[in-house]
């Protein structure tokens, strides 16, 4: 059993787990992620390792509820226990002084971006940081970002906070006003990770995205996360998460991301109809 | 004395009945079908059957035992070296092991050496056999088994029984390897294997799961910082090969590890009850020849496809899988459409619609000895599908080979081992199973930890001055 040592919300619907587990704590690099089981019926769920804290033995999850499994999640509170938790797994981000590396991260992925922007600054590049959301209240991690990096922008759809628009929008004003930049790094929903592929595309920009396939064991055993990259197959738990962006297929990561929509409906529905777990989902 | 020369027939479920439910196929012999088989045994001293049995079970002992109506005698003399008997008995393709070898297999059927052990073995669970626990000295060797299957099953219990400390390590949830994720519900039911692993624990092998080896710890760390003298690698073959032709990557497309693995494991059959989902169509093609297209095949129709085929490019007579597995899935009909190779998934909106596939004849034959399949230029067609399951075969997972210094690998990625101790290139490390051979069967893995296990003993003995 794997102990919820605290729990926070960061935001409706996105929280936070801080979770006892010394041998992924002392193991894990920026970029790598867990695989978790809550309990005996569970379904295994991916979730990137968004801190982690060597000393004290715990790392730090964050989740947006957004189906069943999540909500059962999200409804556990800090003594609670999750029956499996397994990692690190993937590759860690390659991290080296590059020059100038701009860390993107939109919505929830700003929580996996914080340690690999960390990572950067330590190792002596100049950071800039892009964070968005869809509005101010799901906004996450602004402080930690901005500790990171040497200069940050925030971009909302509303303009409730930052810029009004979308993350992609300073980076085209960087590339357009000649800075040079040596490295992307995007991490969030699968659309704005291929935006910032099609903006840092023409000009031959590096760049890194980290994707979120449908995955099962995550040790490479089944296939299910396999993405095309360059035309060649993947499997995402073992070759990556993080890819070159400009080789993945994204039109065939969301259609395979979507496989399950309509079984996830139901399991959703069942979750409701037995209040599985004392789920505390749908009070709100 | 008249012999019979045929088995005494195993109940099953009706094939009708059973291609709907994932409760076992196979009932098992009662009381009375156990003995009258035992008597069929002819006891003799030669005792043949043995040598076709990887890990030497004294077959004529225990049938004798099983005659005299000692089934406690029976499970005891099977234990002495061989721990998984309610496995085994249920998977082992008898006929080419011990029943193989059998005497009475030259008149006409061998004895049903697996079906007495399988019966030995479901007596002794069902009337609560006691597990003696070994103390291991508490300056006993330490060793490390990575992975759970057959292989590392049966050398963890050697290990254990000669006194040293051991530990295995499982990345996924629940020990057992192919027997839990891959061999479905209805050939082994997966409360069998976990008793029979709950005996390993009760014996004082500790389990790990959840710790996958090469990321957790690597080979490396569990020999210089966790205190371990020795390493058996037994992480099997667990890679699934893809076919490389377009369209594989449609939603409805599935390795045959994946779709076991949803199935088995996560018991995506009871889905909602069970938060793991599966998709399977009305018409499902299951790729490939070989037990797990056999297995994949009549999952898919257990759960609730209407027309389910096996495509495979050679004929009948080269089906790798067993004769049993093949007679099962015609019984619960199966279509076999062979000859028959897939070129093409074909799909609309991310979905898969139809395999395109052209048909085979059998050429000359090739390296492995077996009639090369050649197509017959212009007779593509398509079968309509909205599932297909690829079956051709699974490599090493790398990941163990890959973080481990020193530990010399073949081109196709398996580990280097003597074949008769399991020693590799690297010191005090050992491997057996599919990791060493490629994808083979439980029983040959079996035999593997067997034997590097006897080895590692000698070995630590040596070091240890035991």
């Amino acid at each position: 059993m794997y102990k919820i040592l605290a729990k926070q919300e960061l935001a409706p619907n996105v929280k936070m787990f801080e979770m006892q587990a010394p041998r992924i704590a002392k193991k894990a690099q920026p970029g790598q992620f867990v695989i978790l089981r809550i309990d005996e019926d569970g379904e295994r769920v991916p979730l990137t390792i968004a801190d982690f804290d060597r000393e004290k033995g715990s790392i730090t999850l964050i989740f947006q509820e957004v189906g069943a499994t999540t909500k059962l999640l999200g409804a556990l509170e800090a003594g609670d226990s999750l029956l499996d938790l397994v990692g690190p797994l993937g590759k860690p981000t390659h991290i080296e002084n590059f020059g100038t590396v701009v860390c993107v991260g939109g919505g929830i992925g700003i929580a996996p971006v914080y340690p690999i922007a960390r990572g950067m600054k330590q190792a002596g590049n100049h950071v800039i940081s892009i964070i968005g959301a869809r509005n101010r209240d799901i906004l996450i991690y602004e402080e930690e970002m901005a500790a990171v990096s040497d200069t940050l922008y925030i971009a909302t759809d509303d303009g409730s906070k930052g810029q009004k628009g979308f993350v992609t929008d300073p980076l085209k004003q960087m590339i357009a006003e000649g800075k040079k930049i040596d490295l992307v790094i995007a991490i969030g929903p699968v659309i704005m990770m291929r935006n910032v592929a099609e903006v840092t595309r023409p000009h031959e920009i590096p760049t890194v995205v980290s994707l979120n396939p449908i995955m099962v064991d995550g040790t490479g055993m089944c296939g299910g996360c396999r993405v095309s990259v360059g035309n060649e197959n993947k499997f995402a738990c073992v070759d990556g998460p993080e890819f070159d962006a400009h080789k993945i297929d994204f039109a065939g990561l969301v259609a395979r991301q979507r496989m399950y929509v309509d079984k996830e409906k139901k399991h959703s529905e069942h979750c409701v109809s037995k209040k599985v777990g004392g789920c505390k989902c749908h009070s709100h | 004395m008249s012999l019979s020369l045929k088995k005494n027939v195993m109940p099953e479920q009706d094939a009708k009945m059973r291609a709907r439910n994932f409760n076992e196929v196979a009932l098992g012999y009662d009381d009375e079908l156990a003995r009258a088989e035992a008597e069929r045994c002819l006891s003799c001293k030669a005792a043949p059957c043995r040598k076709g049995c990887p890990v030497d079970v004294d077959i004529p002992t225990f049938i004798k035992h099983i005659k005299e109506g000692d089934v406690e005698a029976a499970i005891a003399s099977i234990k002495e070296v061989n721990r998984l008997p309610a496995v085994c008995g249920r998977v082992c393709p008898q006929e080419d092991q011990c029943e193989k070898f059998c005497v009475l297999a030259k008149r006409g059927e061998a004895v049903g050496i697996g079906r007495l052990e399988r019966y030995a073995a479901d007596y002794a669970r069902t009337k609560g056999e006691r597990i003696q626990a070994i103390e291991p000295a508490p300056d006993a060797p330490r060793v490390a088994i990575i992975g759970s299957g057959p292989a590392s099953l049966t050398a963890a219990g050697e290990l254990a029984k000669k006194g040293c400390r051991v530990t295995v390590f499982e990345a996924l949830h629940l020990p057992g390897g192919v027997l839990m994720y891959g061999i479905p519900e209805f050939r082994l039911p997966k409360d069998i294997v976990q008793a029979e692993i709950d005996n390993l624990r009760k014996m004082g092998v500790e389990i790990e799961v959840n710790a996958v080896i090469g990321k957790t710890f690597t080979v490396d760390e569990l020999m210089e910082e966790e205190g371990f003298d020795a390493v058996f690698i037994g992480t099997g073959a667990g890679l699934p090969h893809f076919m490389g032709i377009p369209g594989e990557n449609l939603n409805g497309v599935y390795s045959a590890n994946e779709f076991l693995t949803r199935c088995n494991l996560m018991k995506a059959y009871r889905f909602p009850e069970s938060g793991t989902p599966i998709h399977v169509g009305k018409k499902v093609a299951v790729v490939g020849g070989g037990n797990v297209a056999m297995d994949a095949a009549r999952t898919a129709l257990r759960l609730g496809a209407e027309e389910v085929h096996i495509v495979y490019r050679r004929s009948e007579t080269e089906l790798p899988a067993r004769l049993e597995e093949i007679h099962h899935a015609k019984e619960e009909g199966i279509i076999f459409t062979l000859l028959t190779a897939p070129v093409e998934v074909q799909g609309s909106e991310g979905w898969v619609t139809g395999l395109k596939c052209i048909r085979m004849e059998l050429g000359e034959p090739d390296a492995s000895g077996r009639r090369r399949p050649v197509e017959i230029a212009g007779s593509e067609f398509v079968l309509e599908t909205d599932t297909v399951v690829i079956a051709i075969g699974q490599g090493p997972n790398p990941l163990v080979q890959s973080t481990t210094k020193g530990l010399e690998t073949n081109k196709k990625g398996n580990i280097v081992a003597d074949e008769e101790t399991g020693a590799t290139s690297k010191p005090s490390v050992f491997a057996g199973g599919d990791i060493v051979t490629g994808a083979a069967t439980v029983i040959l893995a079996m035999g593997a930890g067997k034997k590097a296990a006897e080895a590692i003993y000698n070995y630590l003995k040596e070091k240890h001055k035991l």
